[in-house]
């Protein structure tokens, strides 16, 4: 479990392709839209807790990531893995975690 | 001389209002010219809204995401009171008689009452369960003898609160009512309240004419967790649910909706459906039920013909089809379609799109007639 995790880290943070900006902007659409409906157009959380830069401190890219895909079981979290790659859920969580300007 | 301005005068059954989710606004509008009449800003997150009518349909209140509820006076255009009375909402209800608002909110979780009148405070219940947590509100609506009945998400319970004394509240919980009510409705009547449950299979109905009965589980094997798809989208419930001797619901999981039998309480069929339901709502008159869909499927709309209970109509009115909303006698249907910022006007006759406005990201549209319904 530890070496899969680690393999898992390395994989995901040297060989993570940045999506292209068409790709960019339909991911920040689903974020406003589509995990907006659930954690609120600005994030600070609604059915689903809020993902601001200060929620999200302390919490693992990995473990982010998966609950992207994979969701949560037994909550209302959905797995989001046919909408998008691990290189896309890297890349919104990035997004998520920039503290805004 | 005198200069005589004849005011133009403006009736209220008409009316209605959309939301413009990203914009914070809303905008007024005539559902007999198809026109826009006026449009007001400074609302706060309204990235998810509800709205609730007085009873003379003179003024709108609505109960934003972040905990601002405003009173928006229809016949002057503009926003008369606002107030920001929680951190995080759903929804709310009006007072059998009209004097009181009530709010839904998941920040804390709780109920709040105030005066439809001056927005003052009435009542602070706290959703209170299991030692001092709180729970997510939703499904609140009114009942009959001035009474509100929602449900309490985190916590699986139902509970009604009395408001006939306004200083005494008096509240009746019912627990153990099934895992994670994610809406509820109350039949037109006012009779029945139906919790949809997010976390098992099934619904949660409560007689209000029987209390003491308690709860009783519907549909509790309708769905096995292993064959439930994923949930992209929360499915909402409302007393449009009701149409002929059926109740239409969306399933949890599953493309389908569900006819429950008004009598029986038994499944009559499910019907399939393009994707995952969020809003069945039915035609005024009840011939028809009009279903909108979670992603992916949200850019579709199906109509659902009552007699046959068989799929009539698929249309696509455009990208992200978030709600709908029919006129007062059901001729018209007007659908919010936001990622094409414009609502569309549909004949629900020949299902001919009539005319379209447009809005800014549109999400909820609400008109006046819902001033004197039970549950709206």
């Amino acid at each position: 479990m530890k070496k899969t995790l680690l393999l898992l880290c390395i994989s995901l943070n040297c060989l993570a392709a940045e999506p292209t900006s068409v790709r960019q902007a339909e991911l920040r659409h689903l974020l406003k839209n589509d995990c907006g409906a659930c954690h609120g157009l600005t994030l600070k959380g609604g059915m689903g807790p809020a993902l601001l830069p200060d929620n999200l401190q302390g919490k693992p890219d990995e473990f982010l990531i998966n609950t992207i895909l994979q969701g949560r079981k037994g909550t209302a979290m959905p797995p989001w893995k046919a909408f998008m790659n691990a290189d896309d859920a890297l890349w919104l969580v990035r997004q998520l975690r920039k503290v805004p300007q | 001389m005198a200069f005589n301005v004849q005011a133009e005068l403006r009736a209220t059954g008409d009316l209605g209002l959309i939301i413009e989710r990203e914009a914070g606004s809303a905008l007024i509008i005539d559902t007999t010219e198809h026109k826009q009449l006026a449009r007001i800003d400074k609302l706060g997150d309204l990235s998810h809204a509800s709205v609730v009518f007085s009873r003379d349909q003179r003024f709108a209140y609505i109960f934003g995401r972040d905990g601002g509820l405003s009173k928006i006076d229809l016949l002057q255009d503009k926003l008369d009171k606002r107030i920001v009375q929680a951190g995080n909402s759903i929804g709310g209800a009006i007072s059998q008689d009209g004097t009181l608002i009530a709010v839904s909110n998941y920040t804390p979780g709780g109920v709040k009452i105030f005066s439809a009148d001056t927005l003052e405070l009435v009542a602070d219940i706290p959703a209170d369960y299991d030692n001092g947590k709180l729970s997510k509100v939703v499904g609140l609506v009114d009942a009959p003898d001035q009474r509100f009945v929602f449900s309490l998400f985190d916590a699986g319970e139902i509970w009604t609160i009395d408001m006939s004394d306004p200083k005494k509240p008096k509240i009746e919980k019912f627990k153990n009512v099934g895992k994670f009510p994610y809406d509820g409705l109350i039949t037109s009547d006012g009779r029945f309240y139906i919790a949809g449950l997010f976390g098992e299979s099934g619904l949660a109905l409560l007689d209000l004419w029987e209390p003491e009965k308690g709860i009783k589980r519907i549909l509790p094997d309708y769905v096995k967790p292993d064959e439930q798809l994923p949930v992209y989208k929360m499915p909402h419930l409302e007393g449009w649910a009701v149409a002929d001797d059926y109740i239409f619901v969306p399933a949890i999981g599953k493309n389908e909706v569900l006819v429950i039998d008004k009598q029986s309480w038994k499944l009559v069929k499910a019907i399939p459906v393009a994707g995952q339901p969020v809003f069945v709502m039915a035609r005024p008159d009840g011939r028809q039920v009009w279903v909108n869909f979670a992603t992916p499927e949200n850019n579709k709309l199906q109509v659902i013909d009552v007699k046959t209970l068989n799929l009539q109509s698929t249309l696509t009115p455009g990208h992200a089809v978030l709600h709908m909303e029919f006129t007062p006698r059901g001729e018209n249907v007007w659908v919010a379609v936001r990622d094409d910022d414009q609502v569309l006007v549909y004949d629900t006759h020949t299902l001919k799109e009539i005319a379209h406005l447009p809005a800014q990201k549109p999400n909820g549209v609400f008109f006046t007639s819902r001033a004197n319904k039970i549950g709206f």
